[in-house]
């Protein structure tokens, strides 16, 4: 089939950037989405022009690295998806696609569909862990846990990290991404020393970073390639009110 | 090149825990002193910089990636094995040994594969504790499944994604590291040299993907966790930017590579759809335990899978290995499936599939008991193929894998030169000729949360080490060595992309030194791969400068040492003249096509010394010594 692409060209950080059109005439149904633009790039750098930049590793949906706005859509309108999973049979002979990278204030475009998503590195570090020293565990089985309770743990721990939630979010809120994690260590028995701490050290991280406020959109959670429930949101809320309500509110673990 | 494999005396169980008791210890005061450089934030890296952060060590990580979360061990499936015997199926650490050993095929050292079985039991513990949600039976104690080459079910996971999760957890440690300031992490870094100072390894030369900057970062000792190197066949199910360059740099400066021809075709991925294919995909082998392999009885059957009927069949797996059926070990799964295909009874479009259908196990346990299992993995194959593996059989075909070979190192991880210390997949230690399933996450966090961080003080401990800037000599020729191969894979200008190569290459490996190999092939294929590189510095063609993000750029470096490793790799395949596990030599074979080796002249690892542009490498041997199991033809009949 034929498509038009209408993909965000941008040199570097500074640069304005700008879209730029491409036909192609050879894509085939079997395609991902990312060997479109292989061949697309392949193309391109044959003409003598740069190929386009796009962070991918897996392939796979797992690894997180891939993502941009195809047609509006973070990751395209498959659901439960991420643009390396998205195939060519759901495009149709003549298609226009646009394909422009996340847009946040916290996720600066470094070229072309790249962005910097170390935003979401730091929040994690605040605090986004149980802290254990190697060698220091206790035998795996003296902690029964429910099943029900690993697997609804497990439904948040599948975050991939990939953004698209802020950025198909209108506030550009970070919320689903780090209710993921404080909902995924908060359900477990493991988590619970370090709960209320946690929360807030992930909170005010977040708060430090350029992301916006969450006003129930509930964008995120439509495109999470993970669907990653908003329930998370809920549980991180109640988490740092609790917090700041037992008087745990130094991240350095102080208590008054 | 010394050889000393420095395995600790005594009997084989006692080993680790001797030496642990004998190891030198860096005083708290000294840790903070010693900086440690990790590249690599896998299982491997990722596990070994959070400990040595804990134990007060000055460390700094590197990756390729933008986030150390997504180093190529995410992707993992399956599960990891452990030696729990939860399953009270009469599990032991030295049934996990010995498994893993003959798993193998003999091909790796007793001593370490013990060492790994014997402290599994502590990975799975440190992972909960870090709040892993491994599966679980209802009674809330861990669940297992059974993975292929076992007769027990030892596998621990989270559904399908349990590399995900042991990642994300050796990723949460290191956060924990980095916010008590004993870790810095560099992402988007890659190491494009090792720095060498009189005789060990103080630094390793970088490039800032996103500035270009090419940069010196200097410590008292460089761990190497870089993964494996599949990724030169092109199609593989590793990740695309997995890459040998760490390990091939550092083998250029004095590491001897051990064994590159071991490389594992897994049995179990989504077969090629295309010529733009960019990869493959790996369907966990956990899906054999319900799914049975097979194909047409009769050659150039075309009827679709529904409408041949059960007497057509040839469930081959289940025919030829009636122990073990659909969970006979990889290379045997592999090359049995790579004979029915030669034979003419290969499935879907070119040929070159097997069935894997689950209509049985879906009618003995439902389609929901199925879906719980395995359904990430079917919604996947869905989305890939089209096809809906509920009501029609997969199709599946071997894939490269992993790569058994690499760096050499000792029973302490330490490679030939002093202070490169080599974790996880990037070393050769483990899983000789062939590696188990969820052993490789086993194997990694073993090396990075349990035997790295102790051997590293040994040397540490025991090492007079210099104060080196990046200002040093060595550092600044290691650099300017750097700058101007940029500059030459810059200067080519040619006409051919880089992945034209990189493919050709990958076709050329997968027929010559894939699932079977000969003399004549092996022979061939060396010199076909001296004109193809010769050809690469001539044609290929970079786009931009240095001195940008430039993905093509980082490409064609990994595929120059791409071409490096994969003549390497022929020349080891055609030394070694015998079969063993995934390496199979059609010159030795039994009467019914397997693997046949040679214990007198083979039971031994070869490692390959680098002598300089141009020059014949050379070929040393480590003769392996099998105190505890006795050798045997590998049988899963
Ligand atoms: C699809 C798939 C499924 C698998 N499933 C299983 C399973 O179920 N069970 C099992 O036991 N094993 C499994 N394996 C194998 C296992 O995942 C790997 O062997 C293992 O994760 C490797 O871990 P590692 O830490 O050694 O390296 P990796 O996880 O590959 O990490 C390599 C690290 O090195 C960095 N790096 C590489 N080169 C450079 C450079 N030049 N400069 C800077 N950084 C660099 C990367 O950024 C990355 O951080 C699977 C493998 C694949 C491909
Ligand atoms: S919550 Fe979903 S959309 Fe957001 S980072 Fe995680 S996986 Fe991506
Ligand atoms: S490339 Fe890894 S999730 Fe898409």
């Amino acid at each position: 089939m034929k498509l038009t692409l209408h993909v965000w060209r941008q040199k570097d950080a500074r640069d304005p950037g700008g879209f730029k059109t491409y036909q192609l005439e050879d894509v085939t149904t079997h395609m991902s989405f990312l060997e479109m633009l292989d061949v697309l790039n392949q193309d391109l750098i044959t003409a003598g022009e740069d190929p386009v930049a796009f962070d991918h590793d897996c392939r796979e949906g797992v690894c997180g690295a891939c993502g941009f706005v195809i047609n509006g859509v973070a990751h395209g309108d498959q659901k439960g998806s991420t643009v390396c999973q998205l195939h060519m049979r759901h495009f149709a002979d003549g298609d226009e696609v646009t394909i422009e990278p996340w847009r946040a204030k916290a996720f600066p475009v470094l070229r072309d569909l790249v962005v910097d998503r170390s935003a979401f590195d730091r929040i994690l570090t605040a605090g986004g862990f149980i802290s254990v020293r190697t060698g220091s565990a206790p035998e795996a089985n003296s902690i029964p846990i429910p099943s029900e309770a690993a697997e609804h743990a497990m439904d948040f721990a599948e975050c991939i990290g990939c953004g698209a939630c802020v950025a198909s979010c209108p506030n550009s809120a970070a919320m689903l991404f780090v209710g993921a994690k404080i909902a995924h260590l908060g359900l477990l028995p493991q988590g619970q020393p370090e709960r209320e701490r946690r929360a807030l050290a992930m909170v005010e991280a977040m708060e430090r970073e350029a992301f916006g406020s969450c006003t129930n959109y509930r964008a995120c959670e439509a495109v999470c390639p993970k669907e990653i429930s908003i329930s998370g949101i809920a549980r991180m809320n109640k988490d740092f009110r609790r917090a700041l309500l037992s008087g745990s509110n130094r991240a350095s673990g102080k208590r008054r | 090149m010394k050889l000393d494999a420095r395995v600790p005396a005594g009997p084989l169980a006692d080993k680790w825990m001797s030496l642990r008791d004998h190891l030198k210890l860096v005083s708290p005061a000294n840790k903070r002193k010693r900086s440690i450089i990790v590249v690599g934030t896998g299982l491997a890296g990722g596990a070994a910089a959070a400990s040595l952060g804990e134990m007060g060590y000055r460390v700094k990580a590197f990756c390729y990636q933008d986030s150390a979360r997504r180093a190529h061990s995410i992707a993992a499936q399956g599960g990891i094995n452990a030696a729990k015997n939860y399953q009270n199926d009469g599990d032991s650490v030295f049934r996990l040994f010995y498994d893993t050993i003959k798993g193998g095929d003999f091909r790796a050292r007793e001593a370490n594969v013990y060492r790994l079985a014997e402290v599994s039991n502590a990975i799975i513990d440190q992972c909960v504790a870090q709040g892993i949600p491994f599966a679980r039976e209802y009674g809330g104690t861990l669940a297992n499944r059974s993975f292929g080459g076992a007769q027990v079910s030892r596998t621990f996971y989270a559904r399908g994604q349990t590399g995900q999760q042991l990642l994300l957890g050796a990723y949460s440690a290191l956060n924990a590291q980095v916010a008590a300031g004993t870790v810095v992490v560099h992402p988007r870094t890659e190491m494009l040299d090792l720095v060498v100072v009189d005789g060990r390894a103080r630094g390793i030369i970088t490039r800032d993907m996103v500035s270009g900057a090419v940069e010196c970062h200097v410590g008292d000792a460089v761990l190497l966790a870089t993964g494996g190197y599949s990724n030169v066949y092109f199609l593989s199910t590793n990740a695309k930017g997995c890459n040998v360059t760490a390990v091939w740099r550092a083998h250029r400066r004095g590491a001897g590579f051990a064994n590159p021809c071991f490389t594992q075709i897994h049995p179990t991925c989504i077969p090629q759809a295309g010529d733009y294919q960019s990869k493959l995909t790996l369907m966990s082998e956990s899906l054999r335990n319900d799914g049975r392999v097979w194909v047409p009885i009769a050659e150039g059957d075309d009827r679709a899978p529904g409408d041949i009927p059960e007497a057509e069949r040839d469930y081959y797996l289940e025919r030829i290995y009636p122990a073990f059926g659909n969970l006979a070990p990889r290379d045997i799964s592999s090359r049995a499936a790579k004979r029915m295909c030669d034979e003419g009874r290969g499935v879907g479009p070119g040929k070159r599939g097997v069935y894997l259908d689950f209509a049985e196990a879906i009618g003995r346990l439902g389609e929901n008991v199925i879906r719980a299992r395995y359904g990430n993995l079917f919604d996947m194959y869905e989305r890939i193929t089209g096809e809906n593996p509920y009501r029609a059989p997969m199709r599946i075909y071997p894939a490269p894998h992993y790569t058994m070979g690499g760096l050499w190192v000792d029973y302490y991880l330490m490679s030939t030169i002093p202070g490169l210390f080599v974790l996880g997949e990037a070393n050769f230690s483990d899983h000789g000729a062939n590696r188990l399933g969820a052993s490789a996450l086993m194997q990694g966090l073993a090396d990075g949360y349990f035997v790295a961080p102790y051997t590293l003080g040994e040397y540490l401990a025991g090492a007079k080490l210099e104060e080196v800037s990046p200002a040093h000599e060595a550092c600044r020729a290691t650099l300017h060595e750097v700058d101007q191969r940029t500059a030459r894979l810059l200067g080519v200008r040619g006409s051919r992309t880089v992945d034209s190569f990189h493919r050709e290459l990958g076709m050329l490996m997968l027929d010559r030194c894939g699932m079977s190999r000969t003399a004549e092939g092996l022979t061939e294929a060396i010199a076909a791969i001296g004109r193809l590189r010769e050809a690469f510095w001539h044609e290929v063609k970079v786009p931009g400068a240095g001195a940008e993000l430039n993905q093509e750029l980082e490409k064609a470096g990994r595929v120059a040492d791409h071409f490096e490793l994969a003549e390497l790799m022929c020349r080891d395949a055609l030394a070694r003249d015998e079969s063993c596990g995934g390496h199979f030599r059609e010159e030795h074979q039994t009467p019914d096509g397997e693997a046949l080796r040679d214990d007198e002249s083979f039971c031994n690892v070869t490692v390959w010394e680098h002598r300089g542009e141009g020059a014949e490498p050379a070929a040393h041997v480590e003769s392996l010594e099998f105190e505890t199991v006795q050798l045997a033809q590998r049988s899963y009949k």
